[in-house]
């Protein structure tokens, strides 16, 4: 064997070598890694009431509802499987709107709603001038 | 069962086969040496500087003009949306340049060329201004969209990690260079980093994330196109401007290696 056929053969070997340790350590961080908790996940396995968890998914079409004190909202993530009852407190961002993605800061309560101290909200990766959107937006549904 | 002619036939153009790719091969091989010569490369890189610089300054300036005031507003972001025509040009160079930092290292940690170690340590800093160019117009981008400047969510951790890691690539390379390294260790550390690229790249799927998932693929775009066009000219118009930093780099890297040989050669006589 050549020397130069040797170093192809171990930079290979240390290739998959550091390839196979990313793999093995991104599998083990696949559920830590996850920035919010979708409401079928938060079934699967609920995270105690009041530890900080964030909540993701999309806003079901028709249940926001805007209480009498004027800053205090109500709403229902869904991910299509599960939903969960959420209030909110404070100023949401423009594109917090129904049938639009949301992740929403705070904790679940015993009762299984969740109590929100900050909302972002989460767009898709589909981008379309207004005449478009108002032709196909309400055919499709969107995937948090 | 073949006749005796046929077999022999057969082996013949089996045999003509494998002299046609061992030519072809060879073909390349001449190519790469050619190109892997220092005079020669420089002699290519002289006139490709300047074009491949102003080229795609004015494909990147006309892309933004028309980015800004030629395309329509999203119908849910508004007007914030034109930012994508530097941020996704951004990321892609950011992206694109470790992997020619990987594959400069690998061809130098194999073939031992030192060209191939120049154009690694040339290649990083351009790679690591997109990546911080990608950080911060996605952070502008973020505010007046996701209601936030920065979150820790997969894609956004995975692209600061290796803006860092091109800064660990320089001031490595740089040592080394410094201490008369033969740029074997760098070269080991570009080739490991780029187990970051899969990672950025799968993190919007792999994990649910705040950053949305990818838009543009390999042969359909979610981009209307009536939005998409402009964005190819900043593509093109960046790659352009970065190859012109990377061949204006590499040839201040020569030039210097030139000196300190002279140098050395002065002190010694």
């Amino acid at each position: 064997m050549k020397p130069k056929h040797q170093r192809m053969l171990l930079a290979g070997l240390a290739l998959v070598a550091v390839l196979g340790a990313a793999g093995l350590a991104l599998s083990g961080l696949k559920d830590e890694a996850a920035f919010f908790y979708a409401p079928a996940d938060a079934r699967a396995a609920p995270p105690e009431p009041g530890r900080a968890v964030r909540l993701g998914g999309m806003v079901a079409s028709g249940s926001i509802q805007r209480a009498r004190d004027g800053v205090t909202i109500h709403f229902i993530v869904t991910d299509g499987k599960d939903s969960v009852p959420v209030s909110f407190t404070g100023v949401a961002p423009d594109l917090f709107k129904e049938d639009s993605g949301v992740v929403a800061e705070g904790h679940f309560n015993a009762d299984g709603s969740f109590t929100a101290t900050n909302l972002l909200a989460k767009h898709d990766e589909r981008y379309m001038p207004p005449e478009v959107a108002g032709a196909m937006h309400k055919s499709e549904t969107l995937e948090p | 069962m073949l006749g005796n002619g046929q077999a022999v036939a057969l082996h013949i153009a089996a045999i003509r086969k494998w002299i046609l790719v061992a030519k072809l091969g060879r073909a390349a091989r001449n190519v790469l040496h050619a190109l892997a010569n220092p005079t020669r490369f420089l002699k290519l890189a002289r006139p490709l500087t300047p074009l491949f610089f102003w080229v795609g300054t004015a494909l990147a300036l006309f892309g933004a003009w028309a980015g800004l005031t030629q395309t329509p507003p999203d119908y849910l972001q508004g007007e914030s949306v034109r930012i994508l025509y530097i941020h996704v040009p951004a990321a892609w160079l950011g992206m694109g340049g470790w992997s020619g930092v990987a594959v400069a290292s690998l061809v130098y940690l194999i073939w031992r060329h030192p060209l191939a170690s120049i154009a690694a340590r040339a290649v990083a800093p351009a790679g690591a201004l997109f990546a911080i160019l990608c950080l911060i117009t996605g952070s502008i981008w973020g505010r007046p969209t996701w209601g936030t400047w920065w979150e820790w969510d997969g894609r956004l951790t995975s692209m600061l990690l290796l803006f860092f890691v091109y800064l660990a690539y320089i001031a490595l390379a740089r040592a080394d260079a410094d201490r008369g390294g033969d740029g074997r260790v760098p070269a080991l550390f570009g080739v490991a980093g780029t187990v970051l690229l899969p990672i950025i790249r799968y993190s919007v799927v792999w994990w649910n994330t705040l950053h949305q998932g990818q838009s543009i693929g390999l042969t359909s775009s979610k981009i209307d196109a009536s939005m998409l066009w402009p964005l190819w000219f900043t593509l093109f118009g960046f790659t352009f401007f970065f190859a012109g930093i990377a061949l204006m780099r590499m040839r201040t890297l020569l030039a210097q290696a030139k000196v300190e040989a002279r140098m050395k050669r002065m002190a010694q006589s």
